[in-house]
């Protein structure tokens, strides 16, 4: 008995315990209101249904929340990373842009299948801009020692007019077909999109759990000092986990842009930072820092969007869903809460307590 | 004498430099631009910047005690969009307006709750908020919604004529937010209140074991932050006669960048209200500037926001560096 008190203790105290309680809830009550939500067909030697919906439009949100997650564990926060997502697509659709330098722009130019640039460079560019953007981030927070609310505010703000400015204020729409690969292309009837977030969580995880720099990113996370006087660079680590979430909010951006095929700096990965945070904070990681998982994270932004295709699949319109969101959040912070878990602990401490007792 | 004048200008710095900034700003244009020597043109800053002046003095009590609110945006949408559907059901301004001043005061008041008696950070709590106002905004009204009602209609258009400087002129909820101005100098220099919101932001322990009332001041300062921003939204769906979901949009970001660029940090303890009234002006006076030159585009606004956000917290570590080393 005693075992299997204990035993209810450590999986609730798992950091995957709640993110999977509430997906499972929400993929319940699917089930029962959704006729057909998990009907999966093929169509076109590909598998299509809600499920490869909520799959293929979380994949970008997914690898924002895995840069998230680490930037968050050192106890910092990145709010930039909309505007890098935006300045990223508009990097990716400026180098496609087949009329650039051409004088003479006419409708049939522009509408071309074709590229300015090879594809090879066009991603590589998109990448760069990110992590350069990122670079930039951790510079402000790790050299200057600005507080990364505000350091990363900085490109926030100036992130969308940068990325208008290099699409000269223009909403640019993508015609060329191999660039469409990474947001609509599919691979032994997945979409590559959930590749993409594989491949990058693979090495995420290689990372911080196969090699001390997750130690290091959790030990700055819970006390900057200590790890300082621990012999831990401090800065660097902070350095590398902007760059990282520069990095990976870059490679959201070119699959954002590559499924709406179009680069529009006012709108490309709006609120994406919001969401991120929050798809972190669903995964159990402390906004203070200290102790992170990535893989809760990923479930995090798997909730957000399984949320949202059910709210659609329900009919609210995509402006009243917001309002949806805020109840979830609620939730999130009600169970997260101090409150909550000394309730939870009592109730099981006192069972415990109680079948000491009949021992 | 000197004695004297270091220590204010030690603690005064970012504010006495964004005054300057503004200045130098403020003259650079209008070189440029000569129209803007005009006194209109610099009245009609505080015809734009109304409701971002509104929640950025909110605002800056947050940020004083460390927190920070972003949901003031989403709750100009509510205002705006309750306020419009409520006259167009034919509800009395005489009762609409306070009624919204009400649920401000209400929705700040929670958010504060959930802050300090459920122990999460202010940013979720104030993101829920945000995401909850305009979500509710939308539920109201998909579409824009006009107000025809002839007290707002009158509210929106009458001039008033400033004294001794001829034609220029504000209009009525243009005065809305120097008035408040006023009233939160007073607050936070000469109350009880005041000196307790600092305290918190310097050391929210220490203030509590001095006996301030910690938690009850905090709850205030949300819900204070609340109250603007409904005063903002009724200000905003006045000048605009009409209501909407989507209203401004990032306009809390808008307010935080103003905050710091008057001078207040970010950590809590530092800053003023009337830093915050210089840097609204300064955002204010960006725009104008690209206006007024009509070819840059509006995107400029965004960068110069952010690189003027960047000198200033350069600035301001600079004070903060002399200060510790003093």
């Amino acid at each position: 008995m005693k075992n299997n008190t204990a035993l209810l203790k450590r999986i609730r105290e798992n950091r995957l315990f709640w993110p999977l309680i509430a997906l499972a809830l929400i993929l319940v009550t699917d089930a029962i209101f959704v006729p057909g939500f998990f009907k999966i067909g093929i169509l076109d030697g590909h598998l299509y249904g809600n499920m490869i919906d909520v799959l293929n439009n979380s994949a970008p949100l997914m690898l924002v929340a895995i840069g998230m997650t680490l930037v968050i564990a050192t106890g910092g926060v990145d709010l930039s990373v909309g505007a890098v997502i935006a300045i990223s697509a508009a990097m990716g659709a400026v180098l496609i842009n087949p009329a650039l330098g051409n004088k003479l722009i006419s409708n049939e130019i522009l509408t071309k299948d074709a590229t300015n640039t090879p594809l090879v460079l066009i991603v590589l560019a998109d990448l760069a801009a990110g992590t350069l953007c990122g670079l930039w981030n951790g510079f402000l927070v790790s050299r200057g020692k600005i507080q990364p609310m505000v350091a990363t505010l900085i490109l926030m703000v100036a992130g969308r007019g940068i990325a208008q400015l290099i699409t000269n204020g223009q909403i640019m729409t993508i015609y060329y077909t191999p660039y469409f690969f990474f947001g609509n292309g599919f691979i032994f009837g997945l979409p590559v999109s959930i590749y993409i977030v594989a491949l990058v969580f693979l090495f995420a995880w290689i990372l911080v759990r196969k090699t001390s720099i997750g130690l290091f990113i959790e030990t700055v996370g819970i006390n900057a000092k200590s790890a300082y006087y621990s012999g831990i660079s401090e800065k660097n680590i902070k350095l590398f986990v902007y760059t990282f979430c520069g990095f990976c909010a870059a490679i959201a951006g070119l699959i954002l842009s590559s499924y709406v095929h179009s680069a529009d700096g006012n709108n490309n990965g709006l609120n994406y930072e919001m969401d991120a945070i929050l798809a972190v904070v669903i995964g159990g990681t402390l906004m203070s820092g200290g102790r992170f998982s990535l893989l809760s994270s990923v479930v995090g932004a798997l909730i957000i969007w399984t949320f949202t295709i059910t709210m659609y699949t329900f009919g609210v319109p995509a402006n009243a869903l917001l309002a949806g969101r805020a109840v979830l959040v609620l939730v999130v912070i009600l169970l997260y809460s101090d409150y909550t878990q000394n309730f939870l602990n009592k109730f099981t401490d006192r069972k415990k307590v109680r079948h000491d007792a009949t021992n | 004498m000197m004695q004297r004048i270091k220590p204010f200008l030690l603690t005064n710095g970012p504010m006495l430099i964004s005054i300057a900034i503004f200045i130098l700003v403020y003259f650079a244009g209008s070189r440029v631009y000569p129209n803007m020597q005009k006194t209109q043109v610099f009245f009609n800053l505080f015809i734009n910047q109304a409701s971002l002046m509104i929640i950025s003095i909110g605002m800056t009590l947050v940020l004083i005690t460390g927190g920070i609110d972003l949901s003031v945006a989403g709750m100009i949408a509510l205002t705006s969009a309750a306020s419009a559907s409520l006259l167009a059901k034919g509800a009395s301004p005489a009762l609409v307006i306070p009624l919204m001043l009400v649920m401000g005061v209400a929705f700040g008041t929670t958010i504060g709750s959930l802050i300090q008696f459920l122990k999460v950070q202010p940013f979720i709590v104030s993101l829920m908020g945000l995401f909850f106002a305009r979500g509710m905004a939308y539920i109201i009204t998909l579409e824009g919604l006009p107000i025809e009602n002839p007290t707002y209609r009158l509210l929106a258009l009458t001039k008033v004529y400033i004294p001794f400087l001829g034609k220029t002129y504000v209009y009525i909820p243009s005065l809305i937010g120097p008035i408040l101005l006023l009233v939160v100098i007073y607050l936070s220099f000469f109350t009880r209140f005041g000196r307790t919101v600092y305290a918190i932001g310097n050391n929210e322990q220490s203030a509590r074991l001095m006996g301030l009332p910690v938690g009850r001041t905090k709850i205030i300062v949300y819900a204070f932050s609340g109250f603007c921003s409904a005063l903002a939204g009724i200000v905003w769906s006045i000048s605009l006669l009409s209501g909407y979901g989507g209203y401004a949009p990032g306009m809390e970001l808008d307010a935080i960048s103003s905050v710091v660029i008057g001078g207040t940090l970010l950590t809590g303890g530092v800053g003023n209200v009337i830093g915050t009234l210089f840097g609204v002006l300064i955002n204010g006076t960006i725009v104008s500037i690209l206006q007024f030159n009509g070819t840059l585009s509006s995107w400029w606004t965004r960068i110069g926001v952010g690189v003027l956000t960047l000198i200033f917290i350069g600035i301001q570590s600079l004070f903060y560096m002399r200060k510790k080393h003093s």
